[in-house]
């Protein structure tokens, strides 16, 4: 087992609780060890930033002071959005001793000092980077050659590309691809795989964000998809629990299942819907088990 | 090594109303850009290919076009960078622009919007009778802003012009911004005043595209983050971007974490019953299936909240006094 520092994020654990009870589910049998980092706070999501960056820093660097006061050096995450906060923020703290020092002394009064020694990973990152995917492969009890599924990846999981590490790494834009492929399902290319789902302006302009629900779902549909999956659970808010909206505004109907990751894993791997949190959808995920054979 | 490009083709004057691909095949050298690969096919293989160039230096932002699905300037991209393998290299005209021919765009659109925003200096009081004077250090985060060649990449990614053409668009927000953060300019006022309304700094949707597209650093996401700060610090009317960042911190710095729930109450408007009523069937069927965040007192604090609430305070006080500022400027 390779333990992580767990950074679940804040949407796991509001408005997509089913993804944080599927990573759960999946982890074990990965031989992933999560330990949660207790008291951590939100990344800011982009929006604190709007306040400043060096408010978010803050937030980050504390977090990140926090894993490695347990001893840890890498940060799991199971959240796009905090995957390309905590990036960004690590890589100016990092790049910059000065401002780290100045960043540090916020943190004093709670005793926390960040090194700089963190390297914070999406679940995906982890897949095929650590655990691999013959081992992903290795799990699959029901593998789903009918299922077709359009990898979603969003925006913040691979832009800015030099604060993620896609620069070192290119692989990392195909992960999805090689995670689909390695559960025994297609992948499905279609045009929106690495756009933005809308939900940061779904408040500010619900319009154009609903717009881009409907673009991507549809396109995804018509490229032959039976579901989408996701690593970010804010997309999977805006992708799912907006569909409806998105579907009436096209005056068409979509009905485009949307699974997180581990979900698609633990189908793969034999775990019931019901612990998966399927029945949690607004979409109906029924579709994906009927072709995946199985049964309720 | 042989280059393989598959070119978007368009001709307005063919009865073919629609774009198809052309794939071309050429001997091209190691240290070959794209676009000396388009003047190759051009000058040997199909002179009725149309393409913009000028410069093949990237200063004039003549030949912006997407080079597989991503916009990039044609002179600066390597070949050897887009398919070290020799793999085929998808080529097509810019996006959220009509297209004249092949890979030329009509830039009408990118202007528009640029003149939008009133792209000069607009100081105040009498000319001086030498040049307006600035210190050093207030010009400084001028320097990327400035840096723009107007290539349009940005424009071609961005993912909310794609749904609306009625937003300004990364270009025209970058140089909006280019202007709000000069000392010696005194239209920040009128300027904020548009950019905080429909259209302007608050419809980004942060994807990055255009921060990933542009070839200069300009970062126009990153100045559209400025001038939401501007519009903040300068006491601006609220709107529901400007409540949702207010919200959003509120509750980070009370519970440590975000309320999903609160944030959308309170990012409309807690009377904004139109806005409340339509999206009541949303929070309906994640109640129904178990996922309805709890919110306001119901939101639990994350413990040692108190040292996040701390953190937000000190940022804050810090804050005030730069906002004290930029009211007295405006």
């Amino acid at each position: 087992m390779s333990k992580y520092a767990f950074y679940p994020g804040c949407v796991s654990r509001g408005g997509t609780p089913e993804l944080y009870t599927s990573t759960i589910a999946v982890a074990d049998r990965l031989g992933i060890e999560l330990e949660e980092i207790i008291g951590a706070a939100c990344t800011g999501a982009g929006v604190l930033q709007e306040k400043g960056l060096k408010l978010g820093d803050t937030l980050n660097a504390r977090t990140f002071a926090m894993a490695e006061r347990m001893g840890l050096t890498t940060i799991l995450t199971i959240c796009s959005t905090c995957q390309g906060v905590m990036s960004q923020a690590n890589h100016r703290l990092v790049n910059d001793p000065d401002y780290l020092a100045e960043v540090n002394e916020e943190l004093k009064p709670e005793g926390l000092e960040y090194t700089g020694r963190i390297v914070v990973k999406h679940l995906v990152w982890v897949l095929v980077e650590e655990v691999g995917l013959d081992k992903v492969k290795s799990l699959v009890t029901n593998p789903m050659p009918d299922l077709k599924v359009a990898p979603f990846y969003g925006c913040y999981i691979l832009r800015p590309s030099d604060a993620l590490g896609i620069d070192e790494n290119p692989g990392r834009e195909y992960y999805l691809e090689r995670v689909i492929e390695a559960v025994g399902s297609e992948p499905v290319n279609f045009p929106g795989r690495t756009k933005c789902c809308g939900f940061p302006i779904l408040m500010i302009n619900e319009a154009n964000s609903t717009a881009m629900v409907g673009n991507h779902t549809h396109s995804a549909k018509d490229h032959g998809a039976d579901a989408m999956v996701t690593p970010c659970p804010l997309c999977h808010l805006n992708l799912d629990g907006y569909q409806p909206k998105a579907a009436a505004q096209r005056g068409e109907k979509i009905d485009m299942p949307i699974l997180h990751l581990p979900q698609l894993l633990g189908l793969a791997f034999g775990i019931s819907p019901g612990e998966l949190g399927l029945g949690k959808h607004i979409v109906s995920t029924k579709p994906v088990l009927d072709k995946a054979s199985i049964r309720t | 090594m042989q280059a393989t490009l598959r070119v978007q083709r368009f001709d307005p004057e063919s009865p073919e109303t629609s774009s198809s691909m052309q794939e071309y095949q050429i001997e091209a050298e190691d240290h070959f850009t794209v676009l000396d690969c388009l003047i190759k096919v051009r000058e040997e293989v199909d002179p009725s290919l149309a393409l913009r160039c000028s410069c093949r230096a990237s200063i004039c932002g003549s030949c912006a076009m997407k080079v597989n699905g991503h916009a990039h300037l044609a002179c600066k991209t390597k070949m050897t960078a887009v398919a070290p393998q020799g793999e085929p290299v998808t080529i097509e005209p810019m996006g959220n622009q009509k297209v004249v021919k092949d890979l030329v765009t009509d830039s009408t659109l990118f202007w528009d919007k640029i003149r939008q925003v009133d792209p000069f200096l607009q100081p105040r009081g009498p000319e001086p009778e030498e040049e307006y004077i600035a210190p050093n250090a207030a010009m400084l985060n001028l320097i990327t802003p400035m840096g723009c060649i107007m290539c349009g990449a940005c424009v071609s990614d961005c993912t909310v012009l794609e749904v609306d053409k009625n937003f300004l668009g990364p270009a025209a927000l970058a140089k909006a911004y280019r202007f709000v953060a000069d000392p010696r300019d005194n239209a920040d006022n009128q300027r904020l005043t548009m950019l905080n309304e429909y259209g302007g700094a608050w419809d980004c949707t942060r994807c990055y595209e255009c921060v990933q597209a542009c070839p200069k650093g300009v970062a126009p996401m990153e100045r559209i983050m400025e001038l939401r700060d501007a519009i903040q610090t300068a006491g601006m009317p609220s709107t529901i971007g400007s409540r949702h960042v207010d919200s959003f911190a509120r509750s980070v710095a009370r519970a440590g974490w975000l309320d999903e729930t609160m944030l959308a109450v309170e990012s409309w408007g807690k009377l904004n019953l139109p806005k409340l009523i339509s999206n009541a069937p949303v929070g309906i069927r994640a109640l129904i299936r178990g996922k309805f965040p709890k919110p306001g007192p119901l939101h639990h604090k994350r413990p040692g909240a108190e040292n996040v609430g701390r953190i937000f305070k000190r940022h804050e006080a810090a804050r005030s006094g730069v906002a004290a500022a930029a009211r007295e400027q405006h």
